[in-house]
């Protein structure tokens, strides 16, 4: 069975069951942060960045962290917090037929806004076709970029990144 | 000859920790690395460090490392770079090899040994060929001295190190053609895999090298499937081009320093094999000297620092700059921090551990109680 422990990714079974991954319903409700830590490991920076007190791990280090849907407002503060790139936003209702996907990415080049990139699963494998809509570099992220980009909306969960830019 | 009152035997972040608390509570504190620089490990590490924000978590372990030296600059803290520590005798004495030229007698009344660990290498068919190495070895290529060590790596070994390097060689322009791991279960934390995994690197379990092909250089290995006894697949056998083999088949804590003062020894397989004994106050069989960090057992850069704490913190009160009572107060809320970052699925074992070192501790490290 595919699983974290066999693939080096997890599966949507185990991250469903998981506190950080949203149900059907929380994803209508607009764009959200989603978490994809499923391991209790020792480590907390998610919920210390995060304004609007939406991820919870408590006193417990090695508890999952555990997000509240209702209050988080997508500002993206934890996603460049995360230490494990696990975190990513998602926004089902951006148009009648695209997502909008915004994810942390560590690889040079970055790639450029308005081109065309290659969708991938958890597990690298190419999807579809992404354009880049934004792509922002601040200090504060202290160069964990986030990179914005559309693709349509029947790939919506099992998208979560791009290939990497190689130059030639 | 170089007199002081603590002499502190390497610079990661567990012995600079010890030495900036020992020093803020007044001690005269010496500390040594053999490198060019400070920091240990710390100084390869580009990646956003785990741990709780009390540890610095999130922040990147070349910019901790360079926070804890900052803050050991400020204290004044004597630091001799570029030092080995080659002997000790009596218990207290070191003998340091400078810029490789010299050498100097150090005395001390107190050391604290902080010294790291060591990688440790699997032979197979063909493993002496140039472009087989430590994962280590090729973390310091491209992060310290930036140089890929090859287009195509393979990588032996999935725990936190494998899969961590693994994407910095992405990060650094290589390519990944496998992580291999021999349990049937990967070893790394998660979401470290799970960076690479989307980054499209295979991740194979049940899996490792029989053999490396070259003439005078890896060119490809043949890679075979296990099975539940670590017994190799008859007909399993796959050949992966690839000029890197990278090992990353587990830490070894450097211990020749503590052997040689005599101190006695505990054999605790998960955390890394023969470790010196130590008390809750990282106190060696041997009353003056002190350990903290991955010589007392392969952990974090998060416990080292806390270990290093503790250290520092015992080695002041037995000088007689911090009383009993507040040195007291001060371990019990390390030893949370510790008994917290020791938790979940990946700690709990080393917790237990550890707890089998310390009682072990108690019983031997009688002089203490
Ligand atoms: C690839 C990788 C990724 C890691 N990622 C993380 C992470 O995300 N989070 C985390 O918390 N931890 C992480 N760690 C673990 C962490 O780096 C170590 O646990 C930590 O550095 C141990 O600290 P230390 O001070 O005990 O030893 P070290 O950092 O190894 O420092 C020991 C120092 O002592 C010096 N020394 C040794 N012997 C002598 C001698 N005889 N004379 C003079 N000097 C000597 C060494 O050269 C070295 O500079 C990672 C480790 C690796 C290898
Ligand atoms: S996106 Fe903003 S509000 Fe939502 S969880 Fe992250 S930090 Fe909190
Ligand atoms: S910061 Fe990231 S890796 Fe750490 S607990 Fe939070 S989500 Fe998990």
């Amino acid at each position: 069975m595919e699983s974290l422990k066999t693939t080096g990714a997890p599966s949507l079974k185990e991250l469903h069951n998981s506190p950080g991954f949203p149900t059907e319903e929380d994803i209508h409700k607009g764009p959200i942060a989603i978490i994809e830590c499923i391991e209790e490991i020792p480590c907390n920076p998610c919920e210390a960045s995060c304004p609007q007190g939406a991820i919870k791990i408590g006193k417990q280090i090695t508890n999952l962290p555990k997000m509240d849907f209702e209050k988080c407002i997508a500002c993206g503060m934890c996603i460049a917090a995360c230490p494990g790139l696990a975190i990513y936003i998602k926004d089902y209702n951006y148009s009648e037929n695209m997502v909008l996907l915004s994810f942390p990415y560590e690889y040079y080049p970055l790639p450029e806004v308005g081109t065309r990139v290659e969708a991938v699963t958890r597990h690298g494998k190419y999807v579809c076709e992404a354009k880049v809509i934004r792509v922002r570099n601040p200090k504060s992220n202290d160069r964990t970029a986030i990179i914005t980009i559309e693709y349509p909306k029947e790939y919506f969960e099992e998208v979560v990144n791009i290939k990497r830019i190689t130059v030639s | 000859m170089y007199e002081t009152e603590l002499a502190i035997v390497g610079a990661g972040p567990a012995g600079l920790s010890a030495a900036i608390e020992a020093r803020k509570a007044g001690v005269e504190v010496l500390l040594i690395d053999e490198n060019s620089r400070p920091g240990g490990q710390l100084f390869k590490q580009i990646h956003k460090f785990f741990g709780s924000r009390d540890h610095k978590a999130g922040i990147r372990g070349m910019n901790i490392a360079s926070t804890l030296l900052e803050e050991s600059e400020e204290l004044g803290i004597e630091t001799w770079l570029k030092g080995e520590v080659c002997g000790i005798e009596e218990g207290r004495n070191l003998w340091v090899v400078r810029d490789r030229k010299c050498s100097e007698l150090v005395k001390a009344k107190k050391i604290i040994l902080a010294t790291g660990a060591t990688e440790n290498a699997v032979a197979f068919k063909g493993w002496e060929l140039p472009g087989v190495m430590g994962a280590g070895a090729a973390q310091t290529m491209i992060n310290v001295n930036r140089v890929l060590p090859g287009k195509k790596v393979v990588m032996l070994g999935s725990g936190n190190v494998g899969v961590i390097v693994a994407y910095q060689l992405l990060q650094a322009g290589a390519e990944v053609v496998a992580i291999l791991e021999a349990a049937p279960k990967l070893g790394g934390y998660g979401v470290h895999t799970a960076k690479v995994a989307r980054a499209g690197v295979p991740l194979y379990v049940s899996h490792t090298i029989k053999t490396a092909f070259g003439k005078d250089h890896v060119e490809a290995v043949e890679i075979v499937e296990l099975d539940s006894s670590f017994k190799q697949i008859p007909g399993t056998e796959r050949i992966l081009e690839v000029d890197t083999v990278c090992l990353a088949t587990g830490l070894t804590p450097l211990t020749e320093l503590a052997w040689l003062a005599g101190c006695k020894f505990n054999y605790v397989h998960a955390l890394g094999g023969h470790l010196p004994i130590h008390d809750d106050k990282m106190r060696s069989t041997q009353p003056d000297i002190f350990l903290a960090g991955d010589i007392s057992g392969i952990e974090e850069a998060s416990t080292a620092m806390e270990e290093g704490r503790l250290a520092g913190i015992n080695v002041a009160t037995e000088l007689g700059y911090i009383s009993e009572e507040e040195a007291r107060a001060r371990s019990n809320e390390i030893w949370d921090s510790l008994n917290s970052l020791r938790s979940g699925y990946f700690g709990e074992r080393r917790r237990t551990s550890k707890d089998s070192m310390l009682q072990k501790g108690k019983e031997v490290i009688k002089w203490n109680h």
